[in-house]
């Protein structure tokens, strides 16, 4: 079963990135010449190169800010905080796209705003913007980075919270004890021991965005140089129709897959080994 | 976060704010676990941040479309515009825009979906815990190899091989598809839970006599009841919330789910009024909602487990 889905599939969209839109004919390497020399495919790999480098690392840092900030609330507020930035994880990006496409509408200059984002700027005397079509510095990839991380930061939180909770107390005890400050109790004694959670949660979120492709198709459809690699073998297969081009954006994607893919195998041979 | 303790006037203290602060007195025993109030501040702009933007769908949603269109939602708190407060948005979204239909689709796209790799993993976990085969270790090296390869790698292959089967545009081509995708984590899960268990249980079943199959359904699952449930509600969930899958596969028409429904119909469409796609929007996220509050203690089970599926 598992073979039937994966590794046929697999073998076969490597055979048909090398051939033409129809698959009829095989064209040797022209699909990925023809991506690589255009400036638009060199943008899309650009702007997934931004979420990669941007996205994971936020949401670590946010997920590790909650988390170490609720774990000093009393177990009430903690509850209720984690599931307030915990709850928009259970919902579908399409669910989360008519919230923050509302958070970032727009209207022209002198028509009252219904986005929110945009009535706080006109009331601060400005003009109203159109957020989602902010390419310079990938702004736009920003907002929508900014959505992402709503969506996300409670996975992150959640299991660094559990990490945190895990560190023995005697350790931070013998810390301040010993007149550690809170800063330096976290940075020299919790932070080490959470590590490999902190790597962990690292690479998944990595994972998720390099294969992102809800969010994006949904706000923006990849317009305003907003594509990512998913939106555009999407494109290429149900707007151009050119199963070759798609299948070799499939496989460039698997080469940046596969890295973090040998990573987590190894992870987990140690966790095995360990055992 | 409303329970924070507030520092009322100690000589006209109320009965109230008394308990209040026992009760504070009594949660708060650890000297590490009083906040600063500088950390309860960060924590509540945090979630006011989280909550906004939410709360601002669900008030338009219940709010007239040239209210909607015309005036921010913030202007609904007024309770003098609570009087005009609707439910037609719903009416609407689910009669017109047809997501009563898609949410039927919903279901019977995510309840196969989820139970059918369920119950051949837990078989095929079995198989790799506890019976000794050739080559059981490299295929189940193979399997967790293939947890982190992006789902759309089999897309292009699949959509011909289902095309030739007159499969497209049905609800079986997403099963087979999430069944697929689901079967590597869940056997993933299921055989590391598995190999917790005291292996001196089934060895007295042996002796007694037992099965395979008999110790497989009188022990093992019964055992295994919490991770199969952790994975059933991720599973649900992601194929709940899926787009992707959904759109390749079946695409907009009389059988498309929710998110393809609301993407197609109402965020899609040019013109539709901000009550209505809001109202999609609320639509879409009740159920998964409902499913996050019951079976919270799952759900993060499931998600931390699920960070490994591809």
């Amino acid at each position: 079963m598992i073979a039937l889905y994966v590794v046929y599939p697999g073998i076969q969209t490597i055979v048909y990135s090398f051939a033409n839109a129809q698959s009829t004919k095989f064209v040797g390497a022209q699909n990925y010449t023809k991506l690589l020399s255009s400036s638009g495919f060199r943008d899309t790999v650009l702007t997934t190169l931004v979420w990669v480098i941007v996205a994971p690392l936020a949401a670590v840092l946010l997920g590790l800010l909650v988390a170490t900030l609720v774990d000093r609330l009393r177990p009430g507020g903690e509850k209720t905080a984690k599931t307030i930035v915990f709850f928009p994880m259970a919902i579908s990006a399409v669910g989360a796209a008519t919230v923050w496409r509302f958070v970032y509408a727009y209207a022209p200059t002198g028509q009252p705003q219904v986005g929110i984002q945009n009535a706080i700027v006109t009331a601060l005397g400005f003009d109203p913007v159109a957020w989602l079509e902010q390419r310079q510095y990938y702004l736009n990839t920003m907002f929508l980075i900014i959505m992402f991380l709503w969506a996300q930061v409670g996975f992150s939180m959640v299991l660094l919270s559990a990490a945190i909770k895990g560190v023995p107390t005697d350790t931070v005890e013998a810390a301040r004890v010993d007149g550690a400050n809170e800063r330096q109790v976290f940075r020299r004694v919790i932070f080490p021991q959470i590590m490999p959670t902190v790597v962990t949660v690292y690479v998944t979120v990595i994972i998720g965005v390099m294969k992102l492709f809800d969010i994006v198709y949904v706000m923006t459809n990849g317009s305003f140089n907003t594509n990512v690699l998913a939106t555009s073998f999407f494109n290429e297969l149900f707007t151009n129709f050119n199963n070759g081009a798609a299948a070799a954006i499939v496989v460039i994607l698997m080469i940046f897959v596969i890295p973090v893919m040998t990573f987590q195998v190894r992870q987990f041979r140690l966790q095995e080994a360990n055992r | 976060m409303t329970s924070t303790v507030q520092p009322g006037p100690v000589a006209t203290e109320s009965a109230p704010s008394r308990l209040r602060r026992r009760r504070a007195a009594v949660g708060g025993t650890d000297e590490e676990k009083r906040a600063h109030w500088s950390v309860k501040l960060v924590i509540v702009i945090i979630c006011f941040f989280w909550i906004v933007p939410a709360f601002g769908t669900l008030i338009t949603s219940f709010r007239s479309e040239s209210d909607a269109n015309t005036t921010g939602w913030w202007t609904a708190l007024n309770p003098a515009n609570w009087g005009s407060f609707t439910l037609s948005n719903y009416h609407d979204a689910i009669v017109n825009a047809g997501l009563g239909n898609a949410l039927v689709n919903s279901f019977a796209i995510a309840l196969p979906a989820t139970f059918i790799p369920i119950l051949i993993a837990a078989f095929a976990s079995y198989a790799f815990t506890f019976m000794r085969f050739p080559g059981r270790d490299v295929l189940f090296l193979v399997i967790v190899s293939l947890l982190v390869v992006p789902n759309f790698v089999a897309m292009v292959p699949l959509l011909q091989v289902y095309g030739n089967l007159g499969l497209s545009g049905t609800f079986v081509s997403v099963w087979l598809f999430h069944i697929g995708f689901g079967m590597s984590l869940a056997i993933f899960l299921f055989r590391n839970y598995m190999a917790t268990l005291p292996r001196e249980i089934l060895e007295s079943a042996k002796v007694d006599g037992a099965s395979h199959y008999t110790t497989f359904y009188r022990l093992i699952l019964p055992m295994s009841t919490p991770v199969i449930a952790a994975f059933a509600i991720f599973q649900f969930l992601w194929v709940w919330n899926d787009l992707l899958v959904a759109l390749v596969f079946i695409g907009p028409g009389e059988n498309a789910p929710l998110t393809v429904a609301v993407t197609n119909n109402l965020l899609g469409q040019q013109g539709q009024g901000w009550n209505l796609v809001t109202a999609g929007g609320i639509i879409t996220m009740v159920v998964p909602i409902i499913v996050f509050l019951a079976l919270q203690r799952f759900f993060v089970r499931g998600l931390t487990a699920g960070s490994v599926k591809g």
